[in-house]
């Protein structure tokens, strides 16, 4: 049973305390998307062997939604962060290539959608 | 019959309001309007007899004697009139328990997954005690623990089953 | 010889105190024990050598260990709702009065039918279940089904609640040390010198595990650890505390025996610790061997080590005479120890072609026949060990010498207690030196932390004697023996058994590996070698060696089988915890629970809430009292608790255009004093809930959700609000339970209403339908939504959840000569489907869109997007076939059963006769004195007056004609009054 520490409120909550949600980062999409686009977003998920990134939802507690980067394998906890960002933040990559230096960001190669939100949600972190 | 391992007691007159808003923004207002400083995360301030928790990065909680809920309830509803903020009168949903006794902190150990022992004097830990979601706190001789109204019955039973007499968590 | 039975020795046993006696009874029969025996030693001690019968071949079985590993002397403990099958005579403490009886002998231990099995063996091998039992097909049903359930399972389960109390507790602690023999003390010592808290558990009442026993000065060695650990404020020490499962990220499970030993204590028989352990210090020893010699099961019969505890500890002697046989050194300490007491050795058998330790040496001087590169062919014997025959361990068994004994010390080495390092992935090495698995400290279980999160210490580490520790002296070699002899013939290993308790032999697991068996986690199955109750403790690298040697491969290329979680079986009741009875679940109870509860109403559960379902008066019956609501609701006035309903307040400059995200119809669009219906979906289309929405100010709405959907209805808010909208100036609050709801309903509700005086204008022209007004009545803070689920005038009246019980109160005082009728969930559910209205979880299963219930009136044309709106546009979902909402009109006047289907012509591909719709709501309607139903049929509202069939298994099939799913009041013009 895990143990993740929710970047919200420091509480390091165990696995009863918090509600999963599944593969973090999706890109939604909604009316005017392709069917592939849609089914992808709705159904196809990475469920990898390794590292991970998922949501989680520290329900017994503070009542938000927070990203952990996870090794689905080995259980190693590379780092939880705020929900409130589009891809893994530096310091969680840093975290991830510190203990596997081989793994790579899938997601760097793919065009940066910037989204207006990022600073409200960092402001209400601080 | 030895003792049981704590008093269990509900609390019916205390109100509640809840806060929401940015913190960093609104945190002078609040703590100004409800009479008490901000509390750090995972905190709580206490002034006279009224207790302000950190419920979530944007949440509070004021705790306060019932009669006084409403005009806390207008000030703080002043105080933030300019801010996107949400304040909420929330005494009636709440089911409120002291635990008191030497051995409180073992009543909490056999319900409550958090490390209670290791929580700052005033620490305010949101956790489930079985299976319902509630709040704790200290206070003296004991401990505060806030759930949901309907429950209530559900955590009267709980907490005394949990302080039965003899039942002490120490190596025997 | 003392009364506790002929076989205990004149002095000795440390863990016992000969002053207390305790009488107890094995299969009605009287017997004495004293404190601190277990029940193996109590029994011993009174000569029942027997204490039940295998599984398969029910074989007469004593004890072959002392411990947790026991696979035979399991009993049957306690009686009525205390009775507990399975439980190991060698753990379990002996207490005064106690009332245990042998287990899987019929009529009786000693004469038991199933034995017959013994004398088939020939029939029963590997894999006979699977064999066996395939053909002829029908003789599976009427023939080996019953006589297989019949013999299966071993004891008893019991038939009455478990009169006994459990609990659980959380602990937070840096470093626990499961095992409290002197490593797991020294580990203990040392982890608290530095600091940290420590917890030492141990599963025994007794620290200081084999080296009592064991070592010159080994008592004073542990007495010195615990006195230092004892003054150490950061250390708990737990005797009678079983670890049972190392889990993810340093979460461990251990069971404390509380008052196992007193069922009158008043206080919880045990408890489940749920540890957060930083660092996890197995020091879990080490467990002997058998070795595979021909009768290694005949009673008397016992592991080496465990001759000498029972001597040493409890002062009991397993046989007067004693072989001992052995592959290793550590056997010899049993003979001195039996030689100490003054009972006879006959001979120690060695496998080894020498033996020339010090061990061997102070046997030898004692005047002990030791016989090297020697083996047991044979064990004379059914009920207990009579004689021994002897045979050249290098040969293939021919008889040497026969030797008369009631005991047999063997020892085929000993296997590291690996369990909690391997539950989460710690890796194994072998050993040749040794012939054993030690755990690999290079591939520990890691934690969250990628590091590791146990490692292990003294005998569990695969060092057995712990010099540093114990003084001990170097000792020879452990010869590897797999099968003895040697080169055992085929018959000869029909008798060599592996897995005592599932009786599983060396014969097997060879049958096994020659009809293509390879991988140990199939043999295991095949065979059932290691799946009894003691999960092979004894038996799995003895059975793992004969596997590997059959299919000719080494040891570590066959494996061991996975370490499963729990080490011993724990007690259900632990697991519960304090979860039963009226805290099994937390019943939600709205503020008027207590008034329905006084007038009788019959609750039904819809969540975890308890809502009155109806209200029967006298003997009237549940049907009988929701017509009865019905009809005075529609007749006059009633009162729905309705406090259970989700309310979530929604604010913010943010929440209208975010409601119109969460809602497929407009809610931005809402004025402010009115109500609006609306329909929540899933991205995936699928409608999940529903209710009313009230704007309350230009910034805030307040929506109400279904009864068991506020907590699930907030989640998903609070989801796409905190994690793709983040930027959206929203609060929401879960607020259902700051308010007490009633729904008071029928022609009279206003006049009702009015009577209770307040601030607040109730007129049609001030509060129409689908509006809301806040006010006053009976001088109570209310919220007025006029809103309708029964299609009658309706009000629902939000007040303070502490006022609640005082105006509904009041509205039954008050409507006395209205006949004011309290009414229940199946009234209203009966009242909404005469109306045609959908229920969530009736019309909808997570399969259904809005657009199937004739429900477009509800989504948005005008809006570009909104949760689900993409799916509602995949094929499938708009495909014309689908099944679509209709009313059904039972042709015949019977009730049409909830859920059956309407068949079509012809089947599918499994051959399955076609459907073509189901019936999701079914009632007798006292309103119009007719059976009324609703149902999803394919392109239904096109297909009205067809009628459709319906079979039902043992009944004439019923028949419904497709019509208006809206059977009363079309105009709704009651509603509107
Ligand atoms: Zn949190």
């Amino acid at each position: 049973m895990l143990t993740l520490t929710c970047p919200y409120c420091g509480i390091a909550a165990e696995e009863t305390e918090l509600q999963p949600g599944g593969e973090a980062h999706l890109k939604r999409f909604g009316p005017g998307s392709t069917d592939a686009e849609f089914e992808a977003y709705l159904f196809a998920r990475k469920n990898p062997k390794g590292v991970h990134f998922e949501r989680w939802r520290h329900a017994y507690g503070c009542g938000k939604w927070f990203m952990a980067a996870r090794d689905t394998a080995t259980l190693q906890v590379f780092g939880t962060y705020s929900a409130q960002t589009p891809h893994p933040t530096p310091e969680i990559v840093a975290a991830i290539q510190a203990h596997r230096p081989d793994w790579q960001p899938d997601w760097l190669a793919e065009p940066t959608t910037q989204t207006p939100a990022d600073t409200s949600a960092e402001s209400l972190n601080a | 019959m030895a003792e049981a391992l704590a008093r269990i007691s509900q609390v019916q007159d205390w109100g509640m309001i809840q806060i929401r808003a940015d913190l960093s923004r609104a945190g002078d207002a609040i703590a100004e309007a409800a009479g008490v400083a901000l509390p750090g995360q995972g905190r709580i301030t206490t002034d006279g007899s009224r207790t302000l928790g950190w419920m979530s990065p944007d949440e509070l909680l004021l705790v306060l004697p019932r009669a006084e809920t409403a005009e806390a309830l207008a000030a703080l509803q002043d105080a933030l009139a300019t801010e996107h903020a949400l304040v909420l009168d929330v005494s009636d949903m709440r089911a409120v328990f002291r635990i008191q006794g030497a051995k409180a902190l073992d009543v909490l150990m056999k319900l409550c997954p958090a490390d209670l022992a290791a929580m700052p004097q005033d620490g305010l830990r949101r956790t489930r005690a079985a299976q319902v979601a509630c709040g704790i706190w200290r206070e003296t001789d004991g401990y505060v623990l806030i759930g949901f109204r309907s429950v209530t019955d559900y955590l009267r039973g709980i907490l005394t089953g949990a302080a039965v007499p003899g039942t002490q968590l120490d190596p025997r | 010889m003392t009364e506790t039975g002929p076989f205990r020795l004149p002095r000795g046993g440390r863990l016992i105190d000969r002053a207390y006696q305790l009488p107890f009874r094995f299969d009605g029969r009287q017997m004495r024990g004293v404190a601190g025996d277990t029940l193996a030693s109590a029994l011993l001690a009174n000569g029942q050598l027997m204490m039940g019968r295998s599984f398969k071949y029910h074989r007469p079985r004593g004890p072959i260990a002392s411990g947790a590993e026991e696979p035979n002397a399991l009993l049957g403990l306690g009686q009525g709702g205390r009775f507990e099958p399975n439980q190991r005579a060698t753990t379990t403490p002996l207490v005064g009065g106690m009332v245990t009886a042998s287990q899987n002998a019929w009529p009786s231990l000693n004469a038991d039918i199933g034995a017959i099995n013994n004398w088939l063996y020939r029939f029963f091998p590997a894999g006979f279940y699977y064999k066996t039992f395939m053909h002829p097909r029908p003789f599976w049903k009427h023939v080996f089904e019953p006589i297989i359930r019949r013999s299966a399972g071993l004891g008893k389960a019991p038939t009455e609640a478990d009169p006994d109390k459990y609990e659980q507790a959380y602990a937070h602690v840096d470093v626990v040390v499961v095992g409290g023999g002197i490593a797991g003390l020294t580990a203990a010592r040392d982890a608290a010198r530095d600091g940290k808290s420590v917890w030492l558990v141990e599963q025994t009442p007794h620290f200081g595990g084999r080296t009592p026993t064991d070592h010159a000065d080994g008592q004073a060695r542990v007495d010195a650890l615990l006195a230092e650990l004892q003054g150490m404020a950061n250390v708990t020490l737990r005797r009678s505390t079983q670890a049972t499962g190392l889990y993810d990220h340093g979460y461990l499970l251990v069971r404390e025996s509380l008052a196992d030993h007193d069922p009158n204590a008043g206080i919880p028989r045990q408890r489940l610790w749920r540890i957060r352990a930083g660092h996890v210090v197995v020091a879990t020893g080490a467990l002997e061997r058998p070795l595979s010699f021909a009768g290694n099961d005949v009673p008397g019969v016992i592991l080496a080590s465990a001759v000498r505890d029972y001597i040493n500890d409890y002062g009991v002697a397993p046989g007067r005479r004693i072989v001992v046989v052995t592959n290793n050194d550590d056997a010899y300490r049993t003979a001195l120890v039996a030689l100490d007491a003054g009972l006879d050795v006959a001979a120690v058998i060695d496998a080894r072609s020498t033996a020339e330790g010090a061990l061997p040496a102070a046997v030898r001087a004692r005047g002990v026949r030791v016989l090297t590169g020697s083996a047991i062919a044979g064990v004379k014997g059914g009920h207990g060990v009579e004689a021994v025959k002897l045979c050249a361990h290098s040969g293939s068994g021919q008889v040497t010498e026969t030797i008369d004994a009631d005991c047999v010390a063997m020892s085929g080495g000993w296997s590291p207690v690996v369990h909690l390092w391997s539950h989460c992935g710690g890796k194994l090495n072998w050993s040749d030196a040794q012939s054993m698995f030690a755990p690999d400290p290079n591939r520990p279980p890691t934690g969250a932390d990628g590091k590791a999160m146990a490692s292990c210490v003294g005998a569990a580490a695969g060092d057995l004697l712990v010099p540093e520790l114990t003084g001990a002296q170097a000792e020879s070699a452990t010869m590897p023996v797999w099968v003895m002899p040697a080169h055992a013939p085929r018959k000869m290993k029909f008798k060599m058994w592996l897995d005592f308790q599932n009786d599983v032999k060396v014969s097997d697991v060879e049958l096994a590996a020659q009809e293509g068996y390879h991988s140990v986690e199939h043999t295991k199955r095949y065979t059932t070698l290691g799946m009894a109750t003691d999960q092979g403790k004894v038996s799995n690298i003895n059975g793992l060696a004969v596997l590997s040697n059959a299919l000719n491969q080494p040891i570590p290329a066959t494996g061991t089988t996975t370490f499963r979680p729990p080490y011993t079986p724990l007690t259900l009741g632990t697991i519960a915890g304090e979860a039963r009875g009226e805290i099994f679940q937390p019943l939600r109870k709205t503020p008027m629970h207590g008034w329905h509860e006084a007038q009788g109403a019959f609750f039904e559960p819809v969540g975890h809430w308890r809502r009155p379902y109806c209200y029967p008066k006298g003997s009237e019956s549940h049907g009988d009292a929701v017509a009865r609501e019905i009809r005075a609701v529609r007749a006059s006035v009633g009162t729905l608790d309705a406090s259970t309903l989700g309310k979530i307040i929604v604010k913010g400059p943010d929440a209208g255009r975010y409601l119109d995200m969460m809602y497929t119809g407009m809610m931005s669009s809402l004025p402010i004093g009115k109500c609006r219906y609306g329909l929540i979906c899933s991205e995936n289309g699928f409608l999940i809930d529903d209710g009313v929405a009230a704007r309350l100010s230009e910034d805030t709405w307040l929506v109400h959700t279904t009864t068991g959907g506020a907590e699930r209805m907030h989640g998903h808010f609070e989801d796409w609000l905190q994690c793709e909208w983040w930027d959206w100036k929203v609060w929401t609050a879960n607020v259902t339970e700051q308010w007490a709801q009633v729904a008071v309903v029928g022609p009279k509700a206003r006049v009702l209403l009015e009577r209770l005086g307040g601030k607040i204008d109730l007129s049609p022209e001030a509060l129409p339908f689908m509006g809301w007004i806040e006010g006053e009545i009976a001088g109570i803070p209310a919220r007025v939504y006029r809103i309708s689920f029964s299609g009658e005038l309706s009000f629902e009246v939000a007040v303070p959840a502490n006022r609640g019980l005082e105006l509904w109160e009041k509205l039954h005082e008050a409507g006395r000569d209205l006949n004011v009728t309290p009414y229940g969930t199946e009234a209203m559910h009966v009242m909404r489907a005469e109306k045609g209205f959908i229920m969530i979880g009736d019309e909808t299963d997570g399969t259904v869109i809005p657009q199937d219930l004739g429900m477009s009136w509800a989504i948005s044309k005008k809006k570009a997007d909104y949760i689900g709106k993409r799916a509602q546009e995949r094929s499938f979902m708009t495909d014309p076939g689908r099944w679509k909402l209709v009313g059904l009109e039972s042709l015949d006047g019977r009730v049409l059963p909830d859920g059956v289907y309407a068949v079509d012509q012809g089947a599918n591909a499994n051959g399955q006769r076609k459907v073509q719709g189901r019936v999701t709501s079914t009632y007798m309607s006292p309103t119009l004195d007719r059976p009324i139903a609703m149902g999803l049929v394919r392109q239904g509202p096109e297909r009205m007056g067809e009628v459709l069939e319906f079979p039902v298994a043992g009944q004439e099939s019923y028949k419904a004609r497709i019509v208006d799913p809206v059977f009363y009041d079309k105009e709704g013009s009651r509603a509107n009054g």
